[in-house]
C-alpha cells in the first residue's frame, strides 16, 4: 500500500537566480521555498489565501504562495522577502520605512505586507490613502493596527503628511 | 520608585528608537519556532475528537502504525511512566484524552512520522470507538441540578495558580472557579439610591488568532527535556513539564525565539507536553505545528453573561455596584481561575465605589478551553461597567464625560480595599480624550461619539530576575526571560540598560528566552515586562557598576569613596575610565566580563499587588448606518497613563494594535456555537478587522507623570486601550439611536434588529 508520489521537476526564477528543485506533485509554493530551499521568510498562518501571510510576487503581481502549487511557478519569476534588500546589504525602501514607521510588531504577517506593498507601489507609486487600503486589504496584521503600515507605505510613495514622533 | 530622572533628561530611554529585531524582521531572518527543524526530526500530528462529550471505548491504531513512514501512534493508552495531568492552575488537563474526551476537537491520538503529510495521512486509519455521553455547552446546562460532572477527579491545584485564594474544580460540580468581593452594604446602598441602572450583558467568546499557530519542537533524551516553543512564558511551562516527567528543573529546557503574536493565547502551557510526550515515547526530535483551525479549537476567551447594577446618590456620586458573572470556561480551567478574579475586580472600574459585591462562577464546558485573551477578563466586565456609566448619566441627566470626571478614582485613593492606592491621573486623561472627540460640539448627523475608561489591577505576580554582561569591549549582553511578542521587550529593555550605564543603545543586545540560560521570570503577560523586568534591568546594571567600581579601586589603588560614576564609565581625580579600560586593566587582559544579577519579588516596592494600575481612556466618533445597522469607525482616541513611555513610538503601538483588537470584538468577533459545533472556527468565517475597517481619523495619547513603580516611573501599557472598546460602540450607538444594546459584537445584523424592534414599539 505504498503511496507512489508524483515527483515533479520544476525549474524557476526566484529572487534574481535561476533554481531547479525536484518535489512532489501536490507541494505548494510556500512548502517548496520553505522547505525545499530552506528560506522560510515566506510566512504561513491561514493556509486558505485569506491572510496574505505567505504571500510573494510571480512575476511582479501578489500571490497566496500557501495555495499556488508550486508547479504553476515554473519559468516564472518569483521573488520572496529575502531578495529584497541589495546584495550588500541595503535595504529596500519598503524594508526601511517599515523600520521607520514602526510598522510591524511580532513580525509574521511582515514579509507579505512588504511584498503586497511593493506589488502596490511597482504598479502606482503614488497611491491615495484609499488605494493602499483597497489594496492591501488581503494581508491581516493582528499586531498593529495597520495604520503604521498604511504611513509606511505613504512613507515610501513621498506622501506622508507628519512626522509622528518627536 | 526609581525615578531619580525627569522627562527631558534621558539620553536613551524616552525616545522613539527603531525596534531592535527591526532588520531581521523585514528581511525575513527572524526565526520562528515554525522556522525551525532539527537533525532527525519527526513531525506529529493530531487526531481530534468528532464528539463534545463520549466515553473512549477503544483506540486501533495498529493500521496507522504500520504505515511507511510512520514511527508510531501515541494514545491517552500509552502514558504509563509519566504524570500526563498538567496546569499551573488544578491539574485537571492530559496531554491526550484519557478514557474520555470533553470537546470537539480535544487531542485522542498523535501520529508521529517521517514528515508532516505522511502523519497526516496516517490519522485517518486511526480506528477510535466513542459511546456518547449527554454534553454540557452552556452555563445553564453546566448548573443544572442533573448535569453530567465534566470531571469526576480530585484534582490537584497547581502550584503556580497566580493568585492567592482556593480554587474551586473538581469539587463535585461543574464550577471551574467562584470568586467574590464585597465591601460596604450594597442592600442598604441600592434601597437608598437616588437612581439605579441595572441589566444583563453578554461578552462574547473571541480568538486571539496569533497569526503563527502554536508550535513546538520536543527533544526528550537521556540529557531531560528540551523544548523550542512558541510560548509566552517559557517559565511556566517547563514548571508543567518537570513534574510530568519528574525530572529536576535543571533538566527541562524551554527555548522561545521570536513568536509569532501572543496577546494572551500563547500564556501558559498549550501543546508542548504532547511534543514531549511523542519525542520521550518514539525516542527522537518531534515537532508539532498546529494549523491555525486547530488553533482554534486550543484556546479562546472566556464569555461572560453579566447581571450588573449601579446607583448614584442625589449629588451625582455613584455609591454602588453589584454584578454576578456566569463565564463559560470550556472543558479545562487552563488559566481561567485567575481570569474569574481578574475579571471579579475589574467589574469596579476606576472609580471610587463606597459600596461593592461581585460575584463570579466559571463554568466547566463541553466547548474549547477558556484562557488568558489580552486584558485578562478586563473587557468582558467592562461592556456592563462602561454602558452603565452611561446609562445612569443619561438617567440622572448628567453628561457621561462628566459623570466620569466626578467618580473617577484620584492618584493616591485607596479606591479598591487591600490593593496598592491608584497611581494615574484619570481626570486628566478623560480630559485629553475630551479635547481630541471634540466632546462639546454635536457629532455630525447619524454619527455619535463616545468615551470611556478602565483600570486593570496589572503586572501579574512580581518574581522576575535577569543578569547583564558588560564584556571587556564596552559591549553588554542582557540575559532576559522576558520573550519577544512583537511587544518590543528587545528594544525597551536595551533601552533601559544604555541608559543605566551611560552607553550607546548598539552596544547592548540581548539574549532571551531560554530558561537554561536566562534568569527566571514567571511570564511575559499582564503588561508586566516593562515595570518587572525593566526594574530589574536597572537594578543589575547598578549592580554591575557598583562592581566595576570596586574593580577601578582596585586598579588605581585607591578607595572606592573617591570614584565617582559618569555617563559610560568613572572618573577618580584627573583619571577617567570607561567600562572596557576598567575590565581589560582589572583582567590585565583585553577579555574577560563583569556580571551585575537583579531580583524581584513580592517586596520593597513591589510589596502590594497590583504591581501597577493599567489605566487607559479610550473614545470613538462612529457612523451608524440605520438602513444596515452597520458601524464605521471615523474617529479613535487612546489615552495611555503609563507612567513614562521608555519608547513611545512602541507604547502607542500597543495602544492601537489593542483598540483594534477591542474594536474587533466590538463590532464583529465572536466565536459561535451551534450545539456542540463551532461554527466559525476558521479564518474564512472568523471576521477579524482588516486594513479598511481602520478609522480615518487617529489620534493617540501617552500620558507620563512618571508615577508609577517601574523603571522611571514607568507602568505597562498594552492591554488597557481593549477593554472599553466594545463599552464604547455600545454606547455610541445609544447616544446615536437611543437604542441601548447589551450584547457584543455590535454586528450589523443585531445592530438592525434592535433598532428595528424598537421602530416596532
Ligand atoms: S497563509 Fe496564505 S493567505 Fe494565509
Ligand atoms: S506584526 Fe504581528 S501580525 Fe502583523
Amino acid at each position: 500500500m505504498t503511496d507512489v508520489k508524483q515527483i515533479v521537476n520544476l525549474k524557476f526564477t526566484l529572487n534574481g537566480k535561476a533554481v531547479e528543485v525536484d518535489c512532489e506533485a501536490e507541494e505548494t509554493l510556500a512548502e517548496v521555498l520553505r522547505d525545499r530551499l530552506n528560506l522560510t521568510g515566506t510566512k504561513i498562518s491561514c493556509e486558505v489565501q485569506v491572510c496574505g501571510a505567505c504571500t510573494v510576487l510571480v512575476d511582479g503581481l501578489p500571490v497566496s504562495s500557501c495555495t499556488l502549487l508550486a508547479y504553476e511557478a515554473r519559468g516564472k519569476n518569483v521573488t520572496s522577502i529575502e531578495g529584497l534588500a541589495k546584495p550588500d546589504g541595503t535595504l529596500h525602501p519598503i524594508q526601511q520605512a517599515f523600520i521607520d514607521e514602526f510598522a510591524f510588531q511580532c513580525g509574521f504577517c511582515t514579509p507579505g505586507m512588504i511584498l503586497a506593498a511593493k506589488a502596490l507601489l511597482d504598479e502606482n507609486p503614488k497611491p491615495s490613502r484609499d488605494e493602499i487600503v483597497h489594496f492591501m486589504d488581503g494581508n491581516i496584521c493582528r499586531c498593529t493596527g495597520y495604520v503604521p503600515i498604511v504611513r509606511a507605505i505613504q512613507k515610501v510613495a513621498g506622501t506622508l503628511e507628519s512626522k509622528h514622533h518627536k | 520608585m526609581q525615578q531619580e530622572k525627569k522627562k527631558g533628561d534621558f539620553r536613551v530611554v524616552n525616545h522613539a528608537i527603531p525596534r531592535r529585531d527591526g532588520r531581521a524582521k523585514v528581511t525575513g531572518r527572524a526565526t520562528y519556532v515554525s522556522d525551525v527543524k532539527l537533525v532527525g526530526m519527526a513531525w506529529a500530528k493530531v487526531l481530534r475528537s468528532p464528539y463534545p462529550h463520549a466515553k473512549i471505548i477503544s483506540i486501533d491504531t495498529s493500521k496507522a502504525a504500520a504505515r511507511p513512514g510512520v514511527y508510531g501512534v501515541l494514545t491517552g493508552n500509552d502514558l504509563e511512566g509519566i504524570n500526563p495531568y498538567y496546569g499551573h492552575a488544578v491539574k485537571d488537563h492530559p496531554l491526550l484524552a484519557i478514557g474520555k474526551v470533553r470537546y470537539v476537537g480535544e487531542p485522542v491520538a498523535a501520529v508521529v512520522a517521517v514528515d508532516e503529510r505522511t502523519a497526516f495521512e496516517a490519522l485517518e486509519f486511526i480506528e477510535v470507538k466513542y459511546e456518547e455521553l449527554k454534553p454540557v455547552l452552556t452555563h445553564d446546562e453546566a448548573m443544572a441540578k442533573d448535569a453530567p460532572l465534566l470531571h469526576d477527579r480530585v484534582f490537584e491545584a497547581g502550584a503556580l495558580r497566580g493568585f492567592e485564594g482556593d480554587t474551586t474544580a473538581g469539587k463535585g460540580s461543574n464550577i471551574c472557579q467562584a470568586h467574590h468581593i464585597q465591601w460596604g452594604n450594597v442592600e442598604e446602598a441600592f434601597k437608598n439610591a437616588a437612581a439605579v441602572v441595572e441589566g444583563e450583558y453578554y461578552f462574547p467568546m473571541t480568538y486571539a488568532y496569533a497569526m503563527e499557530a502554536y508550535v513546538a519542537i520536543a527533544d526528550v533524551n537521556d540529557n531531560g527535556v528540551t523544548v523550542y516553543s512558541s510560548a509566552q512564558h517559557p517559565f511556566m511551562v517547563r514548571h508543567d513539564l518537570k513534574a510530568i516527567f519528574n525530572l529536576p528543573v535543571s533538566q527541562v529546557r524551554l527555548v522561545v525565539p521570536f513568536v509569532g503574536g501572543g496577546y494572551g493565547s500563547k500564556s501558559y502551557t498549550k501543546i508542548e507536553p504532547l511534543a514531549a510526550a511523542c519525542s520521550w515515547k518514539f525516542k527522537r526530535p518531534v515537532k508539532l505545528q498546529l494549523t491555525i483551525e486547530e488553533a482554534m479549537l486550543t484556546t479562546r476567551s472566556d464569555d461572560a453573561l453579566t447581571w450588573m447594577r449601579t446607583a448614584v446618590d442625589a449629588n451625582g456620586k455613584i455609591i454602588a455596584r453589584q454584578a454576578k458573572i456566569l463565564m463559560n470556561t470550556g472543558a479545562y480551567a487552563e488559566n481561567s481561575p485567575l481570569v474569574v478574579e481578574k475579571s471579579t475586580n475589574r467589574c469596579v472600574g476606576p472609580y471610587s465605589i463606597p459600596n461593592v459585591q461581585i460575584d463570579n462562577y466559571s463554568f466547566y464546558t463541553n466547548t474549547v478551553p477558556a484562557s488568558s485573551y489580552r486584558g485578562f477578563g478586563c473587557a468582558q466586565v467592562t461592556l456592563p461597567g462602561e454602558s452603565q456609566i452611561d446609562e445612569l448619566a443619561a438617567k440622572i441627566g448628567k453628561d457621561s464625560y462628566e459623570f466620569r470626571v466626578m467618580n473617577a478614582a484620584k492618584n493616591g485613593e485607596e479606591f479598591f480595599p487591600k490593593m496598592r492606592p491608584f497611581e494615574g491621573s484619570l481626570k486628566q486623561d478623560l480630559d485629553i480624550a475630551a479635547k481630541a472627540l471634540r466632546w462639546n460640539e454635536p457629532a455630525p448627523k447619524g454619527r455619535a461619539k463616545s468615551i470611556a475608561c478602565s483600570t486593570s489591577d496589572a503586572g501579574a505576580y512580581p518574581l522576575t530576575s535577569t543578569a547583564i554582561r558588560v564584556h571587556a569591549d564596552g559591549s553588554v549582553t542582557i540575559l532576559t526571560g522576558s520573550t519577544e511578542l512583537g511587544q518590543g521587550s528587545h528594544t525597551v529593555l536595551p533601552q533601559i540598560a544604555a541608559e543605566e550605564l551611560g552607553i550607546p543603545f548598539d552596544k547592548v543586545h540581548v539574549m532571551s528566552s531560554d530558561t537554561a540560560i536566562t534568569p527566571y521570570d514567571r511570564s511575559t503577560g499582564a503588561s508586566r515586562t516593562t515595570t518587572l523586568m525593566g526594574s530589574a534591568m536597572i537594578d543589575a546594571c547598578r549592580e554591575a557598576i557598583q562592581q566595576m567600581v570596586a574593580m577601578a579601586a582596585d586598579v588605581l589603588k585607591v578607595k572606592t569613596e573617591q570614584i565617582q560614576v559618569i555617563p559610560g564609565g568613572i572618573r577618580a581625580g584627573e583619571i577617567q575610565l570607561n567600562w572596557s579600560q576598567i575590565i581589560s586593566k582589572y583582567y590585565a587582559l583585553p577579555d574577560g566580563e563583569v556580571i551585575g544579577r537583579a531580583y524581584i519579588r513580592k517586596a520593597g516596592r513591589f510589596a502590594q499587588i497590583p504591581v501597577f494600575w493599567e489605566t487607559v481612556s479610550t473614545g470613538v466618533e462612529v457612523a451608524i448606518d440605520e438602513e444596515t445597522g452597520k458601524i464605521d469607525v471615523e474617529k479613535l482616541v487612546t489615552v495611555g497613563d503609563v507612567g513614562l513611555a521608555i519608547n513611545p513610538a512602541l507604547a502607542e503601538g500597543q495602544d492601537i494594535g489593542a483598540a483594534t483588537m477591542g474594536l474587533g470584538t466590538g463590532l464583529y468577533e465572536e466565536l459561535v456555537y451551534e450545539g456542540s459545533q463551532l461554527m466559525n472556527g476558521s479564518i474564512l468565517e472568523y471576521r477579524l478587522p482588516r486594513f479598511k475597517d481602520t478609522a480615518k481619523e487617529i489620534e493617540l495619547n501617552l500620558v507620563e507623570n512618571q508615577d508609577g513603580a517601574g523603571p522611571y516611573g514607568a507602568k505597562g501599557g498594552g492591554e488597557g486601550s481593549l477593554n472599553s472598546m466594545a463599552a464604547n460602540i455600545a454606547n455610541a450607538v445609544a447616544r446615536a439611536t437611543g437604542v441601548r444594546i447589551r450584547h457584543a459584537p455590535l454586528t450589523p445584523e443585531r445592530v438592525w434588529r434592535a433598532l428595528k424592534e424598537q421602530k416596532a414599539k
